[in-house]
């Protein structure tokens, strides 16, 4: 007897089963998913650009000879004491309170051997960090959760924190888990409650106040201190010339894939522009105010090579900053917990739940016994051979482009092969002369 | 007594003078003439020196102060004394918005009445307002006190922490997780001691005091009709 054929089960692409899942879990629990990190959805990225490299119109420098320097300066406009980097990879503001400290002096360690900065986060300036960070960055941010008058006169810079990519208009949220004595002391809060950051900034509202914020900020530091101002990738031409005209010496630009200690899914996911959409507006706007160079722009969210630096380099950023990358150099997801992360329902890779403060690697945890796992001088030396790497990687391509400075290339290095990514970076299609909104094809 | 002319002096060398001062200097008591609405006067003190502004003043006045006394014989602009650490500021004229913003230590006087948000998310800041304050004020505030002797307007203690409140007048309505709490003795003690650091001609026992019902303070789907 013959069998009927059949058609193959099809999951819905609409209905997948990661839609029902969550559909299930919020029903069961009548809440929103919370995790941490950045965006996850396909979005168009820096993988969708390539360079040209040299060719007989332009000519290569020569790998291992032929100088192809690295250093950036920020904060030129109006600080009298700027900062000198190495290297135009920083790392990115993460809190202490998210993160242990041994992280945090990990980060510092790492950093300083690369010879760029470190910054603070939600919670304060910790002695780890500190102590270990050739230069800190000290972020001004709407909770102020341990701002004080001496941590702000030993930072090297201040970053007044506006949004973040991961959830523009949003605040923080930690969980009672990881509120540990330590943790609720710097911050002014009872041990073990669940404590949100405020959204935005208590004491201004609008340019005109930043404007006034950021000359009590100079006034109090002696106007020695670089002022940035981080921006999430919400409205990128406009709040970069806003933060130009408040007295901006930096402007920090987080796209959507930029990560966050924990908020909510749908705030990641679904809130905010992908990082590629947001540099050239912004740049558009420094270009337009004639300050592009004289002010910094530091660009940030989904950086993970050095190919990634080079590009936002070439798009017309100053610099890059790095977080979830350097989590991973320190060990964050690494296979070698797998089990581990098999039991909290996870796998290497994919885990996120920062908040809960389970981490496997030790590090966004204030478990004592998970935080010993991470050897903060070992782990200090792998962010150096990463932030390393990322350099020679980024230095690789300038010389093929004939760079003789990073900060050299240029969107002309550029070619885009989506027609998304030839729209968001304003550079051809590959194989043609055009992107859109640049006339005709 | 040393004076700096506003009229005569840029802010830059005002501040620069009033924080170059430490704990061995021998000028201890300055005051600064014609003010005329300037942002940030008087900021980032951190010695206990003692300054007189002759004159009401803008956003920012004695931000981050700490240790210094500082009196503002007019009216202050907003974010007065906001997250200041130690010290004592007074303020003989009304306050703008925000005045003592996530304050860390020491005592802000107001002795006229305080825009909305006085206080918001205060961190150990004591704050005597003699007249009232707006609306939201002492929003998110950890801890610290804030007495009202007048009137304090809609939400007060909004998604309160450890913060206590004292209100003599009316309070239009409270905040999310804000309510009334008995006073008990150690309240009464507490609130004699600011009154009269404060100058405040009023008896604790006028006073009603406010505090968190820590509801909110893990959160409860079921809680979601109150953020």
């Amino acid at each position: 007897m013959t069998k009927t054929p059949t058609t193959e089960p099809r999951q819905s692409w609409t209905f997948s089963r990661e839609v029902n899942a969550e559909i299930r879990r919020a029903a069961a629990t009548g809440i929103y998913d919370i995790r941490g990190g950045g965006a996850k959805r396909r979005v168009p990225h820096f993988d969708d650009l390539l360079f040209l490299g040299a060719s007989i119109s332009r000519y290569p420098l020569e790998g291992y000879r032929e100088k192809c320097d690295t250093a950036v300066t920020l904060g030129t406009r109006f600080a009298k004491k700027p900062i000198e980097l190495k290297i135009p990879i920083t790392i990115a503001g993460m809190s202490f309170g998210s993160l242990s400290g041994p992280a945090k002096e990990a980060l510092g360690r790492g950093a300083s051997m690369a010879g760029t900065s470190t910054t603070t986060g939600d919670g304060g300036m910790t002695e780890e960090e500190r102590g270990h960070s050739e230069k800190l960055v000290y972020q001004y941010l709407p909770s102020r959760y341990g701002m004080n008058l001496t941590d702000l006169r030993r930072a090297d810079a201040i970053e007044v924190v506006v949004g973040q990519g991961a959830k523009p208009g949003g605040g923080g949220m930690l969980l009672g888990q990881k509120i540990t004595e330590r943790v609720a002391g710097m911050r002014d809060l009872p041990v073990g409650i669940d404590q949100r950051s405020a959204c935005r900034h208590p004491d201004w509202t609008g340019p005109d106040d930043l404007e006034i914020k950021i000359l009590e900020l100079r006034e109090i530091t002696g106007w020695e201190k670089p002022i940035y101002v981080k921006i999430g990738g919400a409205r990128p031409y406009y709040d970069t010339a806003l933060a130009v005209k408040s007295g901006a010496d930096v402007v920090v630009l987080d796209g959507m894939q930029g990560g966050t200690a924990a908020t909510q899914d749908v705030f990641i996911e679904h809130v905010g522009q992908p990082t590629l959409a947001c540099i050239r507006p912004a740049v558009q706007a420094l270009q337009d105010l004639g300050l592009h160079r004289e002010v910094q722009l530091v660009v940030s969210g989904g950086i993970r090579t050095g190919a990634d630096v080079a590009k936002a380099l070439a798009l017309g950023a100053d610099a890059v900053s790095i977080g979830t990358a350097a989590l991973i150099a320190l060990g964050d997801n690494d296979p070698k917990w797998e089990a581990e992360y098999n039991a909290l329902g996870t796998t290497a890779g994919a885990y996120d739940d920062w908040h809960e403060g389970r981490d496997p690697a030790g590090i966004t945890t204030q478990d004592p016994d998970l935080m010993k796992r991470l050897d903060p001088e070992a782990a200090g030396r792998r962010l150096r051979n990463y932030l390393n790497v990322m350099t020679l990687e980024c230095q690789t391509i300038a010389r093929a482009c004939g760079k003789s400075h990073v900060h050299n290339l240029e969107p002309e290095d550029l070619c885009a092969l989506t027609m998304e990514a030839a729209a968001m970076a304003r550079v051809p299609l590959a194989g043609t002369d055009w992107w859109p909104g640049k006339g005709q094809f | 007594m040393q004076s700096l002319d506003m009229a005569t002096t840029d802010l830059r060398e005002v501040n620069a003078t009033l924080q170059a001062q430490t704990s061995a200097s021998n000028q201890t008591e300055w005051v600064i003439d014609n003010p005329r609405g300037a942002h940030a006067v008087a900021v980032g003190l951190d010695t206990p020196i003692s300054v007189t502004v002759r004159g009401s003043t803008g956003y920012y006045c004695a931000g981050m102060n700490a240790g210094a006394t500082i009196h503002v014989q007019g009216s202050v602009g907003p974010g007065v004394a906001e997250n200041m650490m130690s010290g004592t500021v007074i303020v003989d004229g009304d306050a703008s918005q925000y005045a003592g913003a996530t304050g860390h230590g020491g005592l802000l006087v107001i002795r006229g009445n305080a825009s909305s948000r006085c206080g918001i998310s205060m961190k150990g800041i004591d704050i005597v307002v003699q007249g009232s304050v707006g609306h939201m004020s002492a929003f998110m505030a950890q801890k610290g006190t804030l007495v009202v002797l007048g009137d304090a307007g809609d939400a007060l203690g909004d998604s309160l922490y450890e913060a206590r409140l004292f209100v003599r007048g009316s309070v239009k309505s409270l905040g999310a997780d804000c309510v009334e709490k008995e006073m008990r003795a150690e309240h009464l003690d507490r609130l004699a001691d600011l009154l009269e650091r404060a100058g405040a001609d009023a008896k604790p026992s006028e006073f009603r005091r406010y505090g968190s019902a820590r509801r909110l303070y893990h959160f409860n789907i079921d809680h979601a009709d109150q953020y």
